[in-house]
């Protein structure tokens, strides 16, 4: 697990004006499931086509089991890419499309075949050896891509919003499979996505990305838990992001309520941001409350109810089995483990939330 | 139900009226007087004759290897040009099209003389060869506007799969962007070839003395009256191509594999 | 705050080869038979015969005989124009709605004619229109009055509606095509009858294919000298026989380049009106 399959150092691309990415730096360990995660535009996708050769860095270099691989033409490239609309070859059947890498590389017939057999099987395909693409359903197309990349056993796939194109149902079982396939093959992956809640639930890692900067990196309980900065912690799920100051250790005020918290080292009377998550806010009768407001909007979402609470000025989310009908007051209180603290963003860039999904 | 009538009736007046005059050459060419203006019994006889005519087999000879010629050629340059479109800039794509869209809009008299100009500048030889340069030049609009849609269609991640995939450069590009051009460019080429054979305006002003086309052959035949023998002709040109046109149309496609389609391909 | 999020970051277009190179020959070629040609008969219409600038040549379609002619072409090119537009208009109706396909209906109105040749297919329309032809006989046969119309202005028009009706139709049928038929249902759904339908939707949606039809008509009926020649005996002269006696016969390709610049006029219009219609740069009708 400890072996660094790809390397990426001091990595920059600039396109026209526009820097893509900025002295990024990651590296991806053997078999690991690493997702790529961020917005569009937030240099998650061309980090993904330099790893696959078909963009160069304008800086920066490209290790590949050791090996700089920045100049290798794809073609030559230890590594497959499931890419976004699936890019199956239209004019070739289902079985010409999966032998495609295998005949370039001038395997025998018998070897190509039992390949493509193996494959289909695989990917739950059997007997779909002579349909064209165009004839397949898009979980079908999605599939046979996937197919055909893995028949050139790489030691890594790249796959670039592979089920962006499918409905939820279907993405939810393709989530499942991809799971399966990844340990039935023990290769890596490096996956792309801007949904969060894929990438909570498939990855071994989770790169959070924002305009061309590693917002944070870490497995998913800690990414959801323990956010580094607003942009990941507001893009990750829901939550309550909001201004505040580190009174002392294990006690900051949020709009003037004094809150007992668990964090440490922050200073005394130190600008902090604090979030907390909506199913974490408990409301109770006012006066048992830290802060006390007013239910202003109310909905059922199956599992639980969502409510906007106001109080001293800042609209809280909560999510709640209980309902509380518009109008209420209520008191709210944290458990001090749901409170995290962060630091205010070094950068203003960091901060940017605008999030287009 | 009127209405469906109706509806067909119309299909049916313009298709009589664009193919009456086909219709009536073909008659005529079993037209055993030699005016068309009336009717000398039913003969064989000028289709006999017809290859025994040599002024005729040259035009046809001239006709159908500039057509092939001028086609080919357009198919090429139309077709190398266009692939680059993709790659090109937003004002470069506009001056592409304006440059194709000029022999298009352009008036063929215009066209043809100002080729006429040209040649006649260069002091250049007018024949065969003055014909040849400027159907390529007519053609190749026609040929860059039918493989232009496909070009635009292509899926840049399939060429990229391909080298993904292990394929080289030249591989990518022949295995998998090239058949999914196909279609359109034989569509091009075909329609390139069409035009270039029934062009008469262009051909006028650039062809030499005693090098002629059948469009040519015809028009100095038109105030003496045109030879029986070029009815025949016609016919036989025509109705080769409606065999050909029928097969090809029931030849039942291998999967989906689209075969020759003789059509301009337009989204 | 969010200065980079918003520039939306496009990955560059897959170029196969190199570009410069592959455009080359097109470029060559368009420069060297297209745009140099076009530039010669603006020098030769506006020079004399001792290469002296000159606007004579121009100004010479005022005189009697030329403006005769251009304004016989412009009215004979407008009622074709017109003609063909009524008649392809429900044609290309009715075969948008039929959801033929548009590949068979182009071989058997473009392509499949082309292959009998233009002139003779034109020419034939003497035989059919003869005092004693088919025509005659047919309407004699329904006790209609004869069609006399050989050698006149209304058998040019026939040639050229006969022409240049496919070139109507084209792109007319593409953009009816393009019509989103729920665009249409939501015009009936909202209370609009048939008619209305026609004029405050379909119609306008059209206009792009109305427009290149117009212009895919007008210019070559405006310039034609075969049609002329062929219909309408040797008595009427259009602009294009004019132009073309000019080069073939008088070859004072001066005074024939002058009048071809008078009808790049016409042209050059039309070419703006395609290029304000067709904003995709899809090219035109064809």
């Amino acid at each position: 697990m400890s072996t660094r399959l790809i390397d990426l150092q001091h990595i920059t691309k600039i396109y026209d004006d526009n820097t893509v990415l900025d002295d990024m730096n990651l590296y991806i360990r053997e078999n690991e499931f690493l997702t790529l995660l961020g917005p569009s535009g937030c240099g998650k996708t061309t980090t993904l086509r330099i790893i696959g050769g078909f963009e160069k860095p304008d800086q920066g270099i490209v290790y590949f089991n050791g090996q700089d691989i920045t100049n290798l033409p794809p073609n030559k490239r230890q590594l497959n890419t499931v890419f976004q609309k699936y890019a199956l070859f239209p004019h070739m059947t289902i079985a010409e499309n999966i032998a495609f890498g295998l005949k370039i590389k001038g395997k025998t017939k018998s070897y190509i075949n039992d390949k493509i057999k193996y494959a289909l099987k695989l990917v739950n395909l059997d007997g779909f050896e002579n349909r064209m693409p165009d004839s397949l359903s898009g979980g079908q197309q999605q599939r046979i891509a996937i197919a055909r990349a893995i028949v050139n056993e790489p030691k890594l796939l790249l796959l670039d919003e592979p089920l962006g194109a499918l409905d939820l149902k279907l993405r939810q079982d393709m989530q499942y499979e991809l799971i399966r396939l990844k340990n039935e093959l023990g290769i890596t992956f490096i996956y792309v996505t801007h949904d969060q809640e894929e990438a909570l639930t498939m990855s071994d890692t989770i790169v959070v990305m924002n305009q061309g900067y590693i917002q944070q990196i870490g497995t998913p309980e800690k990414i959801y838990n323990e956010p580094e900065n607003a942009f990941v912690a507001d893009f990750i799920g829901d939550s309550n992001i909001i201004a505040s100051t580190m009174i002392r250790d294990e006690l900051v005020e949020i709009l003037g309520a004094k809150f007992a918290c668990v964090d440490k080292g922050f200073g005394q009377n130190k600008p902090v941001d604090v979030v907390i998550r909506p199913e974490d806010v408990d409301l109770v009768k006012p006066e048992e409350g830290t802060l006390e407001g007013v239910v202003t909007h109310l909905i059922f979402k199956g599992v639980h109810y969502e409510m906007e609470v106001t109080a001293n000025g800042f609209e809280w989310l909560v999510h709640s089995t209980d309902m509380f009908p518009v109008g209420t007051r209520v008191g709210i209180r944290v458990d001090p483990f749901d409170i995290q603290i962060m630091n205010k963003p070094a950068s203003e860039d960091e901060e940017a939330v605008a999030i287009d999904e | 139900m009127i209405k469906k009538y109706a509806q067909k009736i119309y299909i049916a007046l313009i298709i009589i009226f664009m193919y009456a005059p086909i219709v009536t050459l073909i008659v005529l060419s079993f037209n055993a007087s030699r005016t068309r203006a009336k009717w000398g019994g039913f003969t064989l006889k000028w289709y006999g004759e017809l290859f025994s005519n040599a002024d005729i087999m040259q035009a046809l000879y001239n006709t159908l290897l500039i057509a092939l010629l001028s086609a080919v050629a357009a198919t090429l340059i139309g077709t190398v040009a266009t692939l680059s479109f993709n790659s090109m800039k937003r004002q470069s794509r506009a001056i592409f099209m304006s440059i194709t869209n000029i022999p298009m809009l352009n008036a063929e008299i215009v066209t043809g003389i100002s080729l006429m100009l040209l040649f006649l500048t260069l002091r250049a030889k007018f024949g065969f060869g003055t014909i040849l340069l400027s159907h390529i030049t007519f053609n190749i609009p026609y040929v860059i506007l039918s493989v232009m849609p496909r070009v635009k269609q292509l899926n840049p991640s399939v060429y990229e799969a391909a080298l993904d995939l292990g394929a080289s450069k030249s591989q990518a590009f022949f295995k998998v962007v090239f058949p999914d051009l196909l279609p359109g460019i034989l569509s091009g080429f075909l329609m390139a070839f069409t035009m270039s054979l029934d062009d008469f305006v262009i051909t006028h002003f650039t062809k030499g003395p005693g090098v002629d086309t059948l469009s040519t052959k015809i028009y100095t035949e038109v105030k003496k009256g045109i030879k029986p023998e070029m009815y025949a002709l016609s016919t036989l040109i025509f109705i080769s191509v409606l065999v050909l046109l029928i097969l090809v149309n029931h030849t039942p496609k291998s999967k989906n594999k689209a075969g020759a389609t003789l059509s301009i391909e337009r989204n | 705050m969010s200065k980079a999020v918003s520039k939306k970051t496009e990955p560059p277009k897959t170029a196969y080869f190199n570009e410069k190179l592959m455009t080359a020959p097109y470029l060559f070629w368009s420069i060297a038979f297209i745009i140099i040609p076009l530039c010669m008969i603006f020098y030769y219409g506006l020079t004399d015969r001792t290469g002296a600038f000159t606007l004579e040549n121009v100004t010479a379609i005022a005189t009697a005989e030329h403006a005769k002619a251009l304004w016989l072409s412009i009215g004979l090119s407008i009622v074709s124009t017109v003609i063909c537009l009524l008649l392809a208009y429900p044609l290309a109706m009715i075969l948008a709605q039929k959801n033929v396909s548009q590949q068979s209906f182009i071989v058997l109105i473009f392509i499949l004619p082309m292959w009998m040749n233009f002139l003779l297919r034109t020419l034939a329309w003497q035989t059919l229109l003869e005092k004693t032809g088919v025509i005659n006989s047919i309407l004699n046969f329904l006790h209609l009055p004869a069609l006399n119309i050989i050698n006149t202005p209304g058998a040019i028009i026939l040639g050229m509606v006969y022409n240049f009706l496919p070139f109507m139709i084209l792109p007319l049928y593409n953009s009816l095509t393009k019509i989103d038929p729920n665009v249409v249902n939501a015009a009936y759904d909202l209370g609009a009858n048939a008619v209305q339908t026609f004029l405050r939707v379909i119609f306008p949606l059209s206009i792009p294919g109305v427009i290149s039809g117009i212009t895919m008509v007008f210019v070559p009926a405006l310039t034609t000298f075969v049609i002329s020649n062929l219909l309408g005996g040797s008595k009427i002269l259009l602009i294009g026989n004019v132009i073309e006696q000019e080069f073939t016969q008088a070859s004072n390709w001066h005074l024939g380049s002058g009048l071809s610049i008078v009808l790049m006029i016409f042209i050059i219009i039309n070419m703006v009106l395609t290029a304000i219609f067709d904003k995709n740069g899809e090219g035109t009708a064809l």
